[in-house]
C-alpha cells in the first residue's frame, strides 16, 4: 500500500511534459491518478519519476468543432457528465461519464487517462469506440490522430507509446441522437462486470465492457445494427469476437448471456426498432 | 428532566466531522519510529529461511526480528496451541507475520518489508473445514492429533423424537466468512521508557489489554498504561490479542524510541480476525401444522489457524441461541471447534448469535414451505407467549428475560401491506415479463448486555461488571470516567443523557470520559451489547448516590432536614416551599470547603465510583421483514424494502438506536449479498482486497422503515436492553429468506449466503 520511492515533476505545457519525459526515460504521466496511484502503491508499477499533467488547463475543454465535439484529454469526468453541449450533442459521453465510480472519482479521473489506461472494464473507452470517436496522440514527432477501433492494442495497451500524450478526443456529431448504456455491477460505485454501450444514427456503434482483453468494438453486431437487422440478431451477432473469462464476479458463461442480455435492453432502452 | 428517550445529537460529532478527532495514526511523538511486517504469502509452509541482511543493510532500518529473536516472548491464546508473535518453523495461513522491520519512516519501513527474503517448502494446506476434517487431512498442529480442538458431543440426539415425529427436515448452513472493516484498521504506538510503558492502541477494552500487556512482560500495572484515543469501529475484531501489541511494546524497549504500527487496509483483511465462518447440520420435526417438536442442531467452528479465547466460544453462543424465538419441546445440540489453512476467527457483531438466528430463521421457512403454513403464522403457532417469561432454554446460558415476540411480529404487520404483496408477488409469477417479488421475515432474539457474573470471565476477562465514575466539578458540572470504551457508539451522549435526569444537572454540563487506565478506574470494555445495559446502570447508581449526598449538604445549607430535600430547577429546593432554593453550582463548590458542609462529611465527597453489576443477560429481539426484487434476465436482486421492529426495552436515545440498527441491518445485507472471505483450495485468499470483498456503500442500501415495541429487561432499572449488534442477527434471514422465498416456486429451498446475481440467475437459468 506504500509505493516505491518516485520523484515528482510538473509540467507546465504539452511541449514540456513531452519534454521532461524524453529526458527522464522511467516515467509515466500523472493525470487523475486514479488509475496509476493505486497500481504504485500494489507496486505492479513503479516508475522513477512521475510528470504531473494534472494541471495542464490547455488540456481541459469541451468545444464544439462543427461536425464534432473536442474533448480535452485532461476533462474531468465530472465535467462530461455536467456539460450541457455533450448533452445536447453527444449524450452517451456525458451519460457514461456519470456511470463512472463514484463522485470522488468523476471528480479527479480524466477522459484521457480512463482512455489510455485501457482497461477493458472501464466505461469511457467502451463509450468512445460506439461514438466511433478519434483520437489525438502528440509526440515529440508531431501529431497523429487514430480512430478508437485501433486505439486499443492489448490488455492496458494503446496506440499512445512511450512518452506520447493523448491530447484531444474528437467525438462525431450525427443525426440520431438516441442512445443506451447498460452498465451491470453488483455496487453502484463499481467497474462494470458486463457493459455495452448502443449508439444509434447514422454511423452507428456498439461496443462492450469487460468482454475480452480490451474495450471491445462489436463490430458483426455494430454492421447488423447499421443493416436494420431484427434486435435479436443483433444481440446474437454481439459476442463474435469476445474473449470474456471466469472471475470472481462471473463466469464466462453468465458474462455472455448478460451481454446478450444488455445488448438487447439496451437496443429497446434506445428505442431501436428494426 | 430525564433525557431518556429523547434525540440528542451526539456530543461526539463536532470533533469528528471536522476532522479533530485523534486516531492512532495522528499520533506522532518525537523520535517515533515506524514498524511493519513481512507476511507469509503461504497458506501453509514450512520455514526454510529467513534472510534479512539486505533490508537491515538499509540506511534508516533499526531492527529486523524473525521468530529466532523472540526469546522470553511467548506465544499467545491458548496453551500448547498457542499463537507465536511471529511464524515460528511453519506458517499457518497467508497474512501471517514472519518477521517484523523497524524503520526511521514508514517508506523505508516498507521497502526493507520488501528486501526480506523467506525461504518456504510448502506443506498440504487444509484450508476449509471439508479440507481439515477429511481422512488424512494435513494436521496444522502436531499436538492435536486431527484438526479438532474440541468437540461437545450431543447429551442425546433425539434419535426418539425424530424417528416417531410426522414430518422432519434438515438443512446444511454455511454462515460465511466475514471481515469486520473497521474503517479504522489496526494500529497501535509503544512507548517504552524509564518511567514506564504506554501503549495507544485501538481497542475496545483497554483495561483489559494494559492487564494482559503488565502479565505478558512482568511488569507493574501501575506503570503500565493503555489509551484508546478515537477508535474507528471495532465490530470486536479489536477485543483480540494480536502479536502487534506486543512486537511494539519489546521493540520499544529495545530501542529506547516509541515504535508505531499502522495496518494498512489490505493487510487488514487477512491480519484482523475474521468472523462467523461457521458450518451447521440442522434437523427440525414438526407436526403437519407447522408446530416444531425437535430441533437438533451441530455446529462446526472454523476457528483458523490459530484458536482464539473468543473464537472458541462462538459455537457455545450459538447453540445457546438455536432455538431462538420458539418454544420446542425438545432441543439437541452439539459443536466443534476445528482449525484450518485461514485467518484466525473471532467476534464479529454478533458473534455467534446472527448464526443462530440464521439457522432457525431458515428452518422455520422450510416448515413453512414443507407444510404449507404461511411463514408469519408458522412462526406465531411456535412463539413462547408473552407471559411465559422468565423463559428457561434448553442452555443454562440462555434464560430469556422478557419478549413479546407476536407483539412484534403484530407491530411489522403494519409497516406494509402483506397481503397485498403476496397477491403481487402471485400475480407476478405468470407475467414473464415482471421482476420477481420476495418476502422474507425474521422474528429474533440474542443475548446482549455481557455482564452477568462469570460471563466475559469465561473469555479472559477479569471481572463482568462496568466501572463508572461520576466527580461533581466545584462549578457544578459532572465529568462520568467509565470502563466502557466506545468505538462509534455514541456513549459519550447515552451516559450523560442518564445522568442528567437522575442528577438534575444539564446535559450540557456532563462530559464523559474514557479510554485510559491512567484516569479511568479499572474496567472492563465495550463488547456484547453491554455499554448502556451494564455501565448505563452504572450512571444511574452512581448519579443517584452522588444526588444523595449532595442533598446531605444542600439541607445543611438551608437549614433542612435532608430527607425533605428535592432537586428541582437548577439546584435543590426544600419539598413544599418552592422559595428556599440552593443551585448546583453552589452546592458543589461547597462540597470542597470543609467549613461549609456538615461536619461529619468529608471533602470532595460527590465522587463516587460503582463497579455495576448485573443478575442476568438481557435478550433483545425483534421482527424483520425484508421485500426484493429479482430481474429474471441477470439475477439482480433488490431490496425493496426493509421493515425493521426492534425491542431493546427502553430507549436512553432514538436517534442513537437507529442509528446502531441502521448500521447492523447494513452489515447483515452485506453478509446476505456482498460479503464473503473465500479461499481456493490451496488455501489462497480470493479477496483480499476491497476491490473484490464487496462492502456495500449506502448507494446499494435500501431505506429503512422503522418500528418499535418495548418491553423492558427487569435486570437493570432502565430497562435498556443493548442493540448494538441487533441488526447483523436480524438482518441476514430476513434477506435470505425472502431471496429464497422469490424463487421457491422453482424449487428452490436454500441458497447460501452471499447470494450473488450469479448464482439466481443459475437458479433461473436451470428452471428455463
Ligand atoms: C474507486 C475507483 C473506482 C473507479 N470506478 C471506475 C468505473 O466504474 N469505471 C471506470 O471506467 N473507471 C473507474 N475508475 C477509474 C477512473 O475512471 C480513472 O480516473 C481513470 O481510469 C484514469 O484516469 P486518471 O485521469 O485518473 O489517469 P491516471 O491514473 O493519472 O493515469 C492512468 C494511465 O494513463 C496515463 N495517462 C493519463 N493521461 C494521459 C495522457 N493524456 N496521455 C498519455 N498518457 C496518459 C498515465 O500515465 C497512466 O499510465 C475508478 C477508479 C477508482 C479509484
Amino acid at each position: 500500500m506504500i509505493p516505491a520511492s518516485f520523484d515528482y515533476l510538473e509540467a507546465s505545457s504539452v511541449d514540456h511534459a513531452i519534454a521532461l519525459f524524453a529526458e527522464h526515460g522511467d516515467a509515466k504521466f500523472l493525470a487523475g491518478g486514479h488509475s496509476l496511484v493505486p497500481m504504485m502503491k500494489l507496486r505492479l508499477v513503479s516508475p522513477s519519476v512521475l510528470i504531473d499533467i494534472g494541471r495542464l488547463a490547455e488540456l481541459s475543454y469541451i468545444d464544439d468543432r462543427g461536425d464534432h465535439v473536442a474533448v480535452g484529454a485532461l476533462t474531468r469526468h465530472r465535467e462530461l457528465e455536467d456539460s450541457s453541449l455533450l448533452a445536447e450533442q453527444i449524450g452517451l459521453l456525458a451519460h457514461v461519464a456519470g456511470q463512472v465510480g463514484d463522485p470522488q472519482v468523476r471528480n479527479r479521473g480524466t477522459i484521457g487517462g480512463s482512455l489510455v489506461h485501457g482497461d477493458p472494464a472501464a466505461d469511457l473507452p467502451a463509450a468512445s469506440l460506439a461514438l466511433r470517436a478519434s483520437m489525438v496522440i502528440t509526440g515529440a514527432a508531431g501529431q497523429r490522430v487514430v480512430p478508437a477501433v485501433d486505439f486499443f492494442v492489448n490488455f492496458l495497451e494503446t496506440a499512445v507509446g512511450d512518452g506520447e500524450l493523448l491530447t484531444e478526443i474528437r467525438f462525431p456529431k450525427r443525426t440520431g441522437t438516441r442512445w443506451a448504456y447498460q452498465k451491470f455491477n453488483r455496487r453502484a460505485m463499481d467497474y462494470a462486470i458486463v457493459a455495452v454501450a448502443v449508439q444509434l444514427g447514422d454511423n452507428p456503434g456498439i461496443a462492450l465492457v469487460n468482454m475480452g482483453p480490451t474495450p471491445h468494438f462489436a463490430v458483426a453486431a455494430s454492421a447488423a445494427l447499421a443493416a436494420g437487422a431484427p434486435a435479436s440478431k443483433i444481440a446474437d451477432a454481439v459476442l463474435e469476437g469476445t474473449g470474456a473469462w471466469d472471475d470472481s464476479n462471473a463466469t464466462r458463461e453468465y458474462r455472455e448471456h448478460l451481454a446478450r442480455e444488455l445488448t438487447t435492453r439496451a437496443l429497446a432502452k434506445a428505442g431501436y426498432t428494426s | 428532566m430525564s433525557l431518556i428517550g429523547a434525540r440528542v445529537l451526539r456530543k461526539e460529532d463536532p470533533n469528528l466531522i471536522t476532522g479533530r478527532g485523534q486516531f492512532v495514526d495522528d499520533l506522532a511523538p518525537a523520535g517515533m519510529v515506524v514498524m511493519v511486517f513481512v507476511t507469509s504469502t503461504e497458506p501453509h509452509s514450512r520455514i526454510v529461511g529467513i534472510d534479512t541482511s539486505e533490508a537491515l543493510a538499509l540506511p534508516g532500518v533499526l531492527a529486523v526480528w524473525t521468530a529466532a529473536d523472540l526469546d522470553g516472548l511467548p506465544p499467545l491464546g491458548l496453551p500448547g496451541l498457542g499463537r507465536p508473535l511471529l511464524a515460528t518453523d511453519v506458517v499457518r495461513f497467508v497474512g501471517e507475520p514472519v518477521a517484523v522491520v523497524v524503520a526511521e519512516d514508514k517508506y523505508l519501513a516498507a521497502d526493507a518489508a520488501g528486501l526480506v527474503l523467506v525461504d518456504y517448502e510448502s506443506l498440504p494446506a487444509a484450508a476449509s473445514l471439508t479440507a481439515a476434517l477429511a481422512d488424512g487431512a494435513p494436521a496444522l498442529h502436531e499436538v492435536l492429533g486431527g484438526n479438532t480442538v474440541f468437540e461437545q458431543p450431543f447429551d442425546d440426539d433425539l434419535a426418539v423424537e425424530f424417528a416417531a415425529a410426522p414430518h422432519t427436515a434438515s438443512l446444511h448452513i454455511v454462515n460465511n466468512r466475514c471481515a469486520a472493516v473497521p474503517i479504522e484498521p489496526n494500529a497501535c504506538l509503544a512507548d517504552w521508557g524509564p518511567s514506564g510503558l504506554t501503549l495507544w492502541a485501538t481497542f475496545q477494552a483497554p483495561h483489559h489489554l494494559r492487564n494482559t500487556v503488565a502479565t505478558y512482560f512482568g511488569i507493574p500495572q501501575d506503570t503500565t498504561r493503555v489509551v484508546t484515543p478515537d477508535v474507528g469501529g471495532g465490530f470486536g475484531a479489536k477485543i483480540n490479542f494480536v502479536p502487534e501489541y506486543f512486537l511494539a511494546c519489546a521493540l520499544s524497549r529495545l530501542l529506547a524510541r516509541p515504535v508505531k504500527y499502522t495496518q494498512t487496509r489490505s493487510e487488514c483483511q487477512l491480519l484482523m480476525y475474521h468472523g462467523r465462518a461457521q458450518e451447521q447440520d440442522v434437523d427440525v420435526a414438526f407436526d403437519g401444522d407447522g408446530k416444531l417438536l425437535a430441533l437438533r442442531v451441530r455446529v462446526t467452528q472454523d476457528q483458523g489457524a490459530y484458536p482464539d479465547p473468543t473464537g472458541m466460544g462462538l459455537p457455545v453462543l450459538t447453540t445457546a441461541m438455536s432455538a431462538g424465538c420458539y418454544k420446542i419441546p425438545k432441543v439437541a445440540v452439539s459443536w466443534r471447534n476445528v482449525v484450518t489453512n485461514t485467518t484466525p476467527v473471532a467476534a464479529y457483531r454478533g458473534a455467534g448469535r446472527p448464526e443462530a438466528s440464521y439457522l432457525i430463521e431458515r428452518i422455520i421457512d422450510i416448515v413453512a414451505d414443507q407444510t404449507g403454513v404461511d411463514a408469519v403464522e408458522v412462526r406465531r403457532r411456535n412463539y413462547i407467549p408473552a407471559d411465559e417469561f422468565p423463559y428457561a432454554t434448553h442452555s443454562p446460558l440462555a434464560v430469556y428475560d422478557s419478549g413479546n415476540f407476536a407483539g412484534a411480529m403484530d407491530e411489522l404487520l403494519t409497516l406494509f401491506d402483506y397481503d397485498g404483496l403476496k397477491a403481487e408477488q402471485a400475480r407476478r409469477r405468470d407475467d414473464a415479463s415482471k421482476k420477481l417479488i420476495g418476502i422474507g421475515f425474521s422474528s429474533w432474539l440474542e443475548i446482549a448486555a455481557f455482564g452477568p457474573p462469570g460471563s466475559l470471565e469465561a473469555f479472559g476477562h477479569l471481572a463482568s461488571w462496568e466501572s463508572v465514575q461520576i466527580r461533581v466539578q466545584p462549578d457544578g458540572s459532572a465529568i462520568i470516567y467509565t470502563g466502557a470504551s466506545p468505538h462509534g457508539q455514541g456513549t459519550v451522549t447515552t451516559f450523560a443523557q442518564i445522568a442528567a435526569g437522575e442528577l438534575g444537572i444539564p446535559f450540557e454540563k456532563i462530559s464523559v470520559r474514557h479510554g485510559d487506565t491512567a484516569t479511568i478506574p479499572q474496567g472492563i470494555g465495550t463488547m456484547g451489547s453491554r455499554a448502556t445495559a451494564v455501565g448505563g446502570e452504572g450512571v444511574r447508581t452512581a448519579s443517584v448516590r452522588v444526588v444523595e449526598r449532595a442533598k446531605a449538604i444542600a439541607a445543611h445549607l438551608l437549614e433542612a432536614n435532608p430527607s425533605d430535600i428535592v432537586l428541582e430547577g437548577d439546584g435543590f429546593a426544600v419539598n413544599g416551599t418552592p422559595s428556599r432554593t440552593v443551585p448546583w453550582s453552589e452546592v458543589a463548590w461547597k462540597s470542597f470547603r470543609p467549613l461549609e458542609i456538615p461536619p461529619e462529611t468529608e471533602p470532595g465527597s460527590l465522587d463516587i465510583t460503582v463497579f455495576q453489576q448485573v443478575p442476568n443477560f438481557s435478550f433483545p429481539s425483534g421482527a424483520y421483514c425484508c421485500t426484493v426484487e429479482i430481474d429474471r434476465g441477470t439475477g439482480e436482486i433488490e431490496i425493496t424494502g426493509m421493515y425493521l421492529v426492534d425491542d431493546c426495552g427502553t430507549v436512553i436515545n432514538p436517534l442513537l438506536a437507529e442509528g446502531q440498527v441502521h448500521g447492523g441491518v447494513a452489515q447483515g445485507i452485506a453478509q446476505a449479498l456482498y460479503e464473503g472471505i473465500t479461499y481456493d483450495s490451496n488455501g489462497l485468499p480470493q479477496n483480499s482486497t476491497l476491490m473484490d470483498y464487496l462492502i456495500p456503500a449506502a448507494s446499494d442500501l435500501p431505506d429503512y422503515t422503522c418500528g418499535r415495541t418495548n418491553t423492558p429487561t427487569p435486570n437493570n432499572t432502565l430497562g435498556a436492553k443493548g442493540i448494538g449488534e441487533s441488526g447483523s442477527v436480524g438482518a441476514p434471514p430476513a434477506v435470505v429468506n425472502a431471496v429464497v422465498d422469490a424463487l421457491s416456486h422453482l424449487g428452490v429451498k436454500h441458497l447460501d449466503m452471499p447470494i450473488t446475481p450469479i448464482a439466481v440467475w443459475n437458479v433461473l437459468k436451470g428452471a428455463q
